[in-house]
């Protein structure tokens, strides 16, 4: 007598081959839309399709729907570390250029600006303004 | 709370039933496939920083990657997937001979897929395509186009190293199928094989689009 | 269920190959135990090579390139073979299964397997110094790295392999304390020591993988040319050091949480006292765990990195210093009122809250960014992070060996000897760091081997405090293996514990316990339960 332990999840054969049908025809629209031209949105598009197979090969393929809900925390846990760690390099990344706009010009507008020191009297303001 | 009872010879002393361990196990796996996609990430930051500064050489190089094989390795791939799960289901319902089919297609496809990226990475190899410091070709607009290359062949390659991998546990895992060592009592191994399989098609859901489909 | 019980764990089973292949959570903690100190050792001889070169300015006893090669090897091997694995790996392995009433880790081939992997990249490490060593400092920064001709690929290919031995160990942490705590072991009565290990196990899982995949790059770089680091290739060196610290930021606190683990034992059993705030201090390892990912870019405020990424990163450092500092004032209130013994283990605690205090503290001065302009690359940093790791983690780590030693080995040592070797260790430590914080805000650079003369006295200062602390640990190593032989057998409970490592053997049986326990009480009812120590 076979007793179903209720960790173990049996679902119905079609399921699985209703999940591989929904993966082919999202993979048959990603390709499709690849040669559209929609600009910047085809990364967008791309991405969000990857990620909606991606959700239903972990749901279904690996049980996660059915699971202990701690597999789901974990496999979110690491996908937010990854988010964070892309995030957070790209705030180095893509913003390294603001340098120039703070050496392109004095800190402080009203600052007086002294010439080099003369060796002989005492250094004088060359000007009032910012250069 | 000791187990008086039947000891199923699959049980490990340290656990205090055959529930605990396949928990145990699953979790374990869990977190070991959160290990496997931190390391992708790593690349994947790498991907994202580069083509963030290179957005117009990245769109040139990749027109020179072959969308159609493309295509079809990740339906090779998606297909195998769909028979790794049919396989535990089978094993779930006591059809090991079923289970045996399902694991031996399994197994092929993965070849099919590896078949595919040998010609794909002969062709660039042929071509000059290659990472870094043998980088020669010339046909992409864009400076430093070695680099869409070098991250290819880091992402890919770190991939296929994980399919390789994956085909010797898939056979391990068949051999042992195929001498009655499972059935709808125990079956975690093929189980674990499945989650480890299915993260190998995932990560290929996404290596798939950032390289062969950009806009 | 047919167990040995008139055998502890290291008389059954008998031979060479049944320790080789154990899978008992004992044996491999305890082999890991001998590695650790073997390389704490070999570490620690680096260091002291290195400091005695420092006491003159010029050549004292190596030349340059040597020097080098000797800070690199210091740094990668007391980081990678001793102080990530000491606590979890050695002391962990052992005492985790034995607190939680459980029989075994949940995957003892894993943890078998753990082991020979961390020895087999710890063999790829000695190649590498064998060969040609390496000189690029333990971060392995590019562009030197993917230049220098030295056995950089070696070293990096070992600490990509021992990289697994974390990670295979962090698993099998987290599963065990998830699934086979006994009866009645609720989470929140579980002893802090588990908090702690847990929340190390969480980063080793998460980080690990990520200074994998930076060693693989490092290597791609080497060999292939990959060009992602290289500027003339259109690459980025700083993004090296994001990989490098999204790793080795967390890679501290995998030092330092199972540290503070052993203090919030060690503090309660000798002081006989309830820990103040068990919720706080269990919730700020798993904070600490979660926040110490978000900073790594402090250790690169002047590497050319955005300013807003700077602030970005100061400001989330700043927020990681306050779980600590909840736990110091937690154990500080424990502590009040307390009836406090000063054992050994009292001490190494006593030492830890004073030194892990001074170190937490100058983290939180590099943190802010117009002071680390100026301290950043210098002394002052190595005083603050030999500070933590060293006054807080070796410390913590010494605790646990003076409290679990009895129980591991079934033999006590000699409490006067101990009390001698930590006050030396204490003044020799403070000695040569405290000078280096001085050192560091007059300018003094670190990873120099040469230095201007006005330095020169507290060099010395420092070269003298090391062979003070170098003394204290010789003496620690005398006494301890002398116990084995000589040391007073050890009862059941030497120090009067209520956790339930206390309740097995000393030393423990082969299978931990006859009979799983049930839990009624809370790890630290002094107030309820009188125990008496045997």
């Amino acid at each position: 007598m076979k007793k179903e332990k209720h960790s173990e999840h049996i679902l119905p054969y079609r399921l699985y081959f209703g999940v591989a049908a929904a993966l082919l025809v999202l993979t048959v629209i990603t390709v499709s839309v690849s040669f559209v031209n929609l600009g910047g949105w085809n990364a967008v598009v791309a991405v969000g399709i990857a990620t909606v197979k991606a959700l239903i090969v972990a749901f279904f393929f690996m049980h996660l729907l059915y699971d202990k809900k701690i597999n789901l925390f974990i496999f979110s846990v690491a996908l937010i570390m990854v988010g964070i760690f892309i995030i957070l390099t790209m705030f180095d990344t893509l913003r390294r250029a603001d340098i120039y706009d703070f050496t392109s010009k004095p800190i402080n507008e009203n600052a007086v600006i002294y010439d080099k020191a003369p060796a002989d009297s005492a250094s004088k303001p060359a000007s009032q303004n910012h250069e | 709370m000791t187990d008086t009872g039947h000891h199923p010879p699959h049980l490990a002393h340290h656990f205090s039933d055959v529930e605990q361990q396949r928990e145990s196990a699953k979790l374990g796996m869990w977190i070991f496939l959160l290990t496997e996609i931190l390391l992708f990430g790593g690349l994947f930051c790498a991907y994202a920083v580069y083509r963030a500064w290179n957005p117009d050489m990245f769109y040139s190089a990749h027109k020179f990657l072959n969308v159609y094989l493309g295509t079809l390795n990740t339906v090779v791939l998606i297909t195998s997937s769909l028979t790794m799960a049919l396989a535990i289901r089978s094993l779930q319902g006591d059809r090991v001979k079923r289970a045996v089919l399902l694991l031996a297609m399994t197994l092929l496809l993965a070849a099919v897929f590896m078949v595919v990226k040998y010609f794909e990475y002969s062709h660039k190899i042929h071509l000059g395509q290659l990472p870094g410091k043998y980088y020669t070709f010339t046909g992409v607009e864009g400076s430093n186009p070695h680099i869409f290359f070098g991250i290819y062949f880091a992402m890919t390659g770190l991939h296929g190293i994980h399919i390789l991998i994956g085909m010797i546990v898939i056979a391990v895992v068949l051999y042992k199928t195929v001498k009655n060592n499972y059935s709808a009592e125990y079956y975690t191994p093929v189980e674990m094989t499945g989650l480890y399989w299915h993260l190998v098609d995932l990560i290929w859901i996404y290596l798939f689009p950032l390289f062969y489909l950009i806009g | 269920m047919n167990m040995v019980t008139d055998k502890n764990y290291l008389q059954y089973p008998k031979g060479i190959r049944s320790w080789l292949f154990t899978l008992d959570h004992k044996r491999i903690g305890l082999m890991y135990l001998f590695a650790i100190m073997f390389f704490f050792f070999i570490g620690g001889v680096f260091a002291m090579l290195i400091r005695l070169e420092l006491l003159t300015p010029d050549e004292t006893i190596m030349g340059p390139d040597s020097y080098n090669q000797m800070f690199t090897l210091h740094g990668a091997i007391m980081i990678f073979l001793f102080i990530i694995p000491a606590i979890p790996a050695a002391l962990g392995n052992f005492i985790l299964p034995l607190m939680l009433g459980a029989r075994d880790v949940a995957f003892p081939r894993l943890n078998l397997a753990s082991f020979y992997i961390y020895v087999f990249g710890a063999l790829f490490a000695l190649f590498s110094i064998v060969t040609g060593a390496v000189d690029t400092g333990w971060t392995f920064y590019t562009p030197y790295s993917t230049e220098s001709t030295g056995s950089v690929l070696s070293m990096t290919t070992g600490i990509f392999i021992l990289g697994f031995s974390s990670i295979f160990t962090g698993i099998n942490f987290i599963v065990t304390v998830h699934k086979l705590r006994a009866p009645g072991l609720t989470w929140f009565k579980q002893p802090l020591f588990i908090w702690g290990l847990y929340a190390t196990a969480i980063i080793q899982v998460l980080a690990t993988p990520v200074l994998g995949i930076t060693m693989v790059l490092l290597i791609l770089e080497k060999v292939f040319g990959i060009g992602i680091f290289d500027p003339a290739m259109g690459g980025d060196p700083v993004l090296y050091q994001h990989f490098f610290w999204f790793y080795s930021h967390p890679a501290v606190y995998i030092m330092i949480l199972p540290g503070m683990g052993i203090i919030s034992e060690t503090i309660t059993v000798f002081s006989r006292k309830k820990i103040f705030g068990y919720n706080a201090i269990a919730f700020s390892r798993l904070a600490i765990a979660f926040v110490s990912f978000l900073v790594w870019g402090h250790h690169m405020f002047t590497s050319g990195q955005s300013e807003i990424a700077a602030m970005i990163f100061s400001f989330l450092t700043f927020l990681v210093g306050i779980p600590s500092g909840i736990k110091v004032f937690n154990w500080l209130a424990t502590l009040y009122r307390g009836q406090i013994s000063m054992k050994a283990p009292m001490i190494y605690t006593f030492s830890f809250l004073f030194m892990f205090t001074i170190g937490g503290l100058t983290g939180i001065f590099l943190g802010a960014l117009a002071l680390d302009v100026h301290l950043h690359d210098t002394y002052f940093v190595v005083a603050h992070f030999h500070y933590v790791m060293m006054g807080g983690t070796v410390m913590a780590f010494l605790a646990g060996l003076h409290y679990w030693w009895p129980k591991i080995f079934g033999r006590m040592y000699s409490e006067r000897q101990a009390l001698i070797s930590s006050i030396l260790v204490f003044i020799g430590f403070n000695v040569t760091f405290f000078t280096q914080f001085i050192l560091g805000s007059k300018g003094m650079p670190r990873r120099y081997y040469n230095y201007l003369d006005q330095f020169q006295p507290l060099h010395a200062f420092s070269s003298v405090g090391s062979w003070i602390m170098a003394a204290g640990f010789l003496l620690m190593g005398w006494y301890m293996i002398r116990s084995l032989f000589n040391g007073k057998r050890a009862g059941k409970n030497p120090w009067g514990g209520l956790t339930l490592e206390w309740t097995t053997d000393t030393p423990p049986l082969p299978g931990n316990f006859v009979e799983i326990p049930k839990i009624n009480h809370g790890p630290y009812d002094y107030d309820k339960i009188l125990v008496k120590p045997d």
